[in-house]
């Protein structure tokens, strides 16, 4: 034993060290360095070729009465709010749905989760055909029956629906998976157990499914919360952002402020807002968790 | 749970198919069809004479090759880079003892919580500053060191028994061997799911193109598409049959996955 740490010792300490090396490299430089550097940008006047001027906080002082920042930062929010819930609930059901051992249980559970695996662009432009004002189909199935179209992602109200729909419609497969592997960690017994005592199905999920799966909970409304912060691409291709600003949210007010106003700082603040905001989000997730656990 | 299984599951399963699986089936059947036809009223279903016009056109259309290639390579180089260089951080982070070893695995973990969207703004800057804007390098290599892969190559190679490693040293076997040729083989799950994860990312992907990229001629389909999209008459015969063929590659994946995507899902923590 003591020999071999002695000769192996030499190639035991360097080994490791390269081996993690390309990968730290990389990692470093494209996502510690950014992440740093962004905070710092945000205390710059900063333009796209490189002319910058340090103005310490004021981006931030600009940031409290920019109506736009607080139109997008308020738009979204709503969505977080509408979205995590929704989707929760929806991944939830379908979870409950197919997680038992039906013949075929498989296939079902797969096609639910295909949408997941499409990019948001496509997904984009897919709802965009169907709901399309004059060509889509649901419009036409509407008319069909004899009531009037909807103008689905051209009203400001109605493109906020859409949005929100569509959005749960293309994630809950992902979220699905995820309460299907909390649920079949419940050991067996629990049930039999439960159902020997005459438990109904409703207690047999409000007091054994429901109390078991929380730490899967948590991760989904986790994740659910970043991942809806962040929300660009799928609103991006379904209405720019529109009718008006009534869609745009945090992340293409970021993008435009900083490379249509060519105002890289500015922008920086506001992803440093947009950072705080998920941070301080999560940390609530986590402290209610552990309260409930407590109790 | 063993309940018998009625019909009327099926029935419900069935209608939540059409939910999640119809759209797509729709643009498909819609791309099958002549112009007239789409824009004809009442609507078909089905199309009336199916053609494989609007691909034609499509693949007629030296652009689209070359959004497609461009793509391609993307998803396939870095995809081979990602997985070589997470199984080794895996690796090193699963079966080595150094220090500082823990907190480098907890950083990465804690780097998953900052979103591409928020350091935009500085990447752009890092890769102007690079020379990598407008390359198709600029968009292979930032996100190669993802996290996730180093994260599941590191957990599931700690389930790889130490002795095997430690005889292989006694034989003689050099670190890289021992790696290349015990752990990689053992690993194979694994690096097929990172593979599987990363070329879906990476093909996938609309951020990092859109903010490196800006020449027509270095667009990624998703990138081609978006701008497609944005467009105030949009030619839905031909975005339709581009659409098709870009979700190919990801049912194509699907179906030969499928089984394992459901099962290997199901233990959880694979975020993208």
């Amino acid at each position: 034993m003591g020999r071999k740490k002695l000769k192996g010792s030499f190639d035991q300490t360097v080994a490791p060290l390269l081996f993690l090396a390309p990968n730290m490299l990389i990692f470093g430089l494209f996502i510690i360095v950014p992440a740093v550097s962004g905070l710092r940008i945000a205390l710059y006047e900063w333009s796209i070729l490189g002319d910058k001027e340090f103005v310490g906080l004021a981006n931030f002082v600009e940031l409290l009465d920019d109506p736009m920042f607080w139109r997008t930062f308020g738009n979204t929010v709503r969505y977080v709010l509408l979205v995590v819930p929704l989707l929760t609930v929806s991944a939830l059901g379908m979870a409950l749905l197919a997680s038992e051992n039906y013949p075929g249980v498989a296939w079902f559970r797969g096609a639910y989760y295909l949408p997941t695996m499409l990019s948001l662009i496509i997904v984009g432009i897919t709802w965009r055909w169907i709901l399309g004002d004059q060509l889509g189909i649901i419009n036409y199935v509407l008319r069909t029956i004899g009531l009037s179209p909807v103008k689905w992602l051209t009203s400001p109200f109605n493109a906020n629906v859409s949005v929100v729909f569509i959005s749960v419609w293309m994630f809950t497969g992902f979220y699905m998976v995820m309460f299907i592997g909390g649920l079949q960690a419940i050991p067996e017994d629990l049930y039999s157990a439960a159902s020997i005592d005459g438990a109904s199905r409703s207690q047999i999920f409000w007091r054994i499914k429901l109390p078991l799966i929380r730490p899967t909970m948590l991760v989904v409304l986790v994740l659910g919360t970043i991942n809806a912060f962040k929300a660009f691409e799928l609103i991006y291709t379904l209405t720019k952002g529109g009718p008006g600003s009534s869609t745009k949210f945090l992340v293409q007010n970021v993008y435009q402020v900083a490379f249509e106003e060519d105002r890289l700082g500015y922008a920086s603040a506001m992803a440093v807002m947009l950072m705080l905001a998920i941070g301080l989000l999560t940390a609530v997730q986590f402290r209610m968790n552990r309260e409930y656990s407590n109790e | 749970m063993n309940r018998k299984t009625g019909p009327a599951q099926y029935v419900l399963y069935s209608f939540f198919v059409v939910v999640f699986l119809f759209p797509v089936l729709w643009v498909l059947l819609s791309s099958l069809k002549t112009q007239s036809e789409l824009f004809r009223y009442p609507l078909t279903i089905f199309p009336a004479q199916p053609t494989l016009e609007n691909y034609r056109t499509a693949f007629a259309s030296g652009r689209f090759l070359q959004y497609l290639k461009n793509s391609s390579f993307v998803a396939i180089v870095s995809t081979a880079i990602t997985v070589m260089i997470n199984t080794m951080a895996g690796y090193a982070l699963s079966k080595y003892h150094f220090r500082g070893r823990d907190t480098i695995f907890f950083v990465m973990i804690a780097t998953l919580m900052i979103p591409l969207q928020v350091i935009m703004i500085p990447i752009f800057l890092l890769e102007k500053n690079l020379g990598l804007l407008n390359t198709l390098w600029g968009i292979i290599i930032p996100p190669a060191a993802t996290p996730t892969g180093v994260f599941l190559a590191r957990q599931y190679m700690m389930t790889i028994p130490n002795s095997l490693i430690e005889s292989a040293r006694i034989d003689g076997a050099g670190e890289w061997f021992i790696f290349q040729r015990i752990i990689l083989p053992l690993a194979k799950p694994i690096v097929a799911t990172i593979a599987i994860f990363s070329f879906m990312w990476r093909w996938n992907d609309f951020l990092w193109p859109f903010i490196v990229i800006s020449q027509q001629r270095k667009y990624t389909l998703q990138l081609a598409l978006s701008n497609f999209v944005g467009q105030y008459n949009i030619d839905w015969s031909s975005l339709l049959s581009m659409t098709v063929i870009a979700i190919v590659p990801m049912v194509m994946v699907f179906l030969f996955f499928q089984k394992y995507f459901i099962k290997g899902l199901s233990s959880g923590g694979v975020k993208y």
